[in-house]
């Protein structure tokens, strides 16, 4: 049986609609994006143009909720199927566009560079548990108007994973198409075979900025999948209550969900979001809350309720280093996740409020989601009954460590997690150095760098996004790009 | 391929059949037995500790190699003895006296027979003096002890003062393990070696060998 957590009750989740609804009926968004304002309104919703502003009707979003793609399947460089966003189905991906990197050994943090950015793709195309690449961090040796494109262009070149992405500028959506398209050889072929979802976030409290409200459009337009990241701040920029914040997370993603089906219904989408409570001691947003990861939960439970695939950022920590508190937020996080079915848990090596990337923390993580991978397969049965002959085995021979029976279920009953997570006794771990989690998740770094295979995207389609590349970079007038010197 | 090295490789991967009808071809084809040994069997079970050492692989694999050694082993005993080649080592086991705890024991014994060692598996609860007499009758190099508790693992001295005593300490050398214990336990009874798992028992145990 496949363990599920659950924190409502479906009168809890319909009242949380009914009110999410509400609100975006009588309070309306604000919208400062002309375009679709203008959408909105030939759909029948009361905008206001000269306010930026919109009402949506009942109508118009149960027409949405209806049109939006159920399921959908993700694809990578080469065109497998690598995610299935259905049922509760889970899959891991990194914590996406950190502006920090922490360096090993020590305490700073620092901007990070195009190196490191592929050292991290070199690294996530070889972590089992981790199923697509995000674009982790913002290089910083690069212009700030090609920071976004710049990403997926490496993780594209480098990792054959799909990738979780986001533009930060409406201009960068083209190139960050055509790179797809490059790698699909169509349109048509991209829609039917996705390579990326988009991250959109809408801004708490009930508002749609130009670029965000023009990026689900695009990305609806050329059937990208989008994420919505609703970002409420329990007791801040949303009420204190976890209801509360449930009710305007819920009116922000689905005001998001009509833009993407008025564009295209159908258009694939995840049910996601970002919120947190906020922490009036220090003035933060804790992702490693325990709140924050009800919030999560719970809005997830809202999501599947409408039959949308979900999203979430939350197997990911506060912490400043790689030390307890980033083990255990990222567990406890990744954990209920998993139990939860979210569909696209993201978070792994994320550390400082989804600020600071760490490839040591990476590939701990990486071991984390294997564990809750295997957690959420639950208990079955596998030729155990009748337990007699097992037990007569095991007192005829002394043990059962060669049984048939061991050796057909052993693999598959019990994951042995990689390097990192100790489980030597004291002397081994003595005779192997005494080496911290720390050092010995360097050291997995530093052997998945050794071990990298380059991506089997054929040499042609990949001369031909560096292109793409170096024109984008050319408009900003960057006439040459760091990872041409790596 | 080389008979010998298929030999290596069916046995690393388990396949106890193949190293049977393998290690019959060699024997038929006048390979000396030695060199089917060392060369074949040896060489592979070398090749399979390096893995399960380095985490590569896990006790199973280990054992189902093992197992597939026999199956070469079995053939070439005969020969072995006729040409006067002894084991690699010969190991008394057992746990000590007061100690009833014996996994951790039946495992060393099992992983160091897969090294190609001949091990004398007493039992449970084995006195100083059964430890020590049998060492003596079987011509044994070694003498390993397991204990779980703080209170049993104390009576190991009991063979190393025995050993001493009879002036045998050089030649049976002495190995020590079990949860309990540790390398300064080892060396405060005068224990030659002291092992933390099973693994690292074949290797102290070789190591005990090359330097006797």
């Amino acid at each position: 049986m496949r363990p599920v957590l659950k924190f409502m009750e479906n009168v809890l989740i319909e009242r949380i609609l009914s009110e999410a609804i509400d609100i975006l009926c009588k309070l309306g968004v604000e919208l400062q994006n002309k375009k679709v304002l203008s959408m909105l309104s030939e759909h029948g919703a009361a905008v206001d143009d000269h306010k930026m502003h919109v009402h949506f009707t009942q109508a118009l979003i149960e027409k949405a909720l209806d049109t939006a793609a159920k399921p959908f399947k993700l694809f990578d460089v080469l065109g497998n199927e690598t995610h299935f966003f259905a049922h509760d189905n889970v899959y891991f991906t990194p914590g996406s566009a950190a502006i920090h990197f922490l360096d090993y050994p020590g305490k700073n943090i620092r901007p990070p560079l195009t190196d490191d950015y592929i050292k991290y793709a070199k690294i996530i195309s070889q972590l089992d548990f981790i199923a697509s690449q995000s674009t982790a961090f913002i290089p910083a040796d690069v212009h700030d108007k090609i920071s976004d494109s710049y990403r997926l262009f490496l993780s594209l070149l480098l990792c054959e994973k799909p990738v979780v992405t986001g533009t930060f500028t409406i201009e960068s959506f083209a190139v960050m198409k055509d790179f797809q398209v490059a790698v699909r050889e169509s349109e048509a072929a991209l829609k039917e075979k996705p390579l990326t979802i988009f991250s959109a976030c809408p801004t708490s409290p009930l508002k749609w900025s130009e670029v965000t409200s023009q990026n689900v459009v695009d990305c609806a337009t050329y059937g990208i999948p989008v994420e919505f990241i609703a970002m409420p701040l329990s007791g801040f920029m949303a009420p204190v209550t976890l209801v509360g914040t449930l009710v305007q997370h819920t009116a922000e993603t689905l005001s998001g969900i009509v833009i993407s089906q008025l564009t295209n219904p159908g258009a694939p989408i995840l049910y996601g979001g970002s919120p947190a409570i906020f922490d009036v001691r220090y003035e933060t947003t804790p992702m490693g809350a325990i709140e924050t990861m009800m919030i999560d939960c719970a809005y997830s439970e809202i999501g599947k309720f409408l039959g949308l695939p979900t999203q979430a950022y939350i197997s990911l920590s506060d912490a400043k280093l790689l030390d307890a508190q980033a083990g255990f937020e990222s567990g406890i996080g990744a954990t209920l996740a998993a139990l939860a079915g979210i569909n696209n848990v993201a978070g792994p090596g994320m550390l400082d409020f989804e600020n600071c990337q760490s490839l040591e923390k990476l590939v701990l993580d990486n071991e984390i989601c294997g564990l809750c991978l295997r957690l959420i397969r639950g208990i079955e049965p596998k030729d155990d009954f009748p337990a007699l002959p097992h037990l007569q085995e095991l007192l005829k021979e002394g043990h059962l460590l060669i049984a048939d029976h061991t050796r057909r279920y052993i693999g598959e009953e019990i994951l042995f997690p990689g390097p990192i997570i100790d489980r030597a006794n004291h002397s081994r771990w003595q005779d192997e150095g005494s080496k911290s989690l720390e050092e010995r998740a360097h050291i997995e770094v530093n052997n998945l760098l050794t071990t990298y295979q380059p991506s089997r995207l054929s040499d042609e389609t990949k001369n031909e996004i560096i292109k793409l590349m170096e024109a984008e970079a050319r408009r900003y007038g960057q006439d040459s790009l760091p990872f041409r010197n790596i | 391929m080389d008979l010998l090295q298929q030999i290596s490789d069916s046995l690393q991967n388990g396949d106890e059949k193949q190293v049977f009808e393998l290690t019959r071809q060699a024997i038929e084809q006048k390979v000396p037995a030695k060199q089917i040994l060392d060369d074949g069997l040896i060489a592979g079970m070398n090749i399979v500790g390096e893995q399960f050492r380095t985490h590569k692989i896990f006790i199973p694999h280990v054992l189902f190699a093992a197992k597939a050694m026999y199956a070469g082993m079995d053939q070439l005993k005969p020969l072995l003895i006729k040409e006067n080649i002894r084991p690699i080592g010969k190991i008394v086991l057992g746990t000590i006296e007061g100690d009833l705890h014996d996994i951790g024991k039946n495992l060393v014994g099992i992983m160091l027979k897969g090294a190609g060692f001949e091990v004398i598996d007493l039992g449970k609860d084995v006195s100083a003096d059964t430890f020590v007499q049998t060492a003596i009758a079987e011509s044994a190099d070694i003498i390993g002890m397991s204990a779980l508790l703080t209170t049993t693992m104390l009576n190991m001295r009991k063979v190393t003062d025995l050993l001493r005593a009879r002036d045998l300490n050089s030649s049976i050398r002495t190995i020590v393990g079990g949860a309990p214990l540790s390398e300064a336990f080892a060396r405060e009874i005068g224990a030659d070696a002291y092992a933390y798992d099973a693994a690292n028992a074949v290797d102290r145990v070789k190591k005990l060998l090359e330097s006797a």
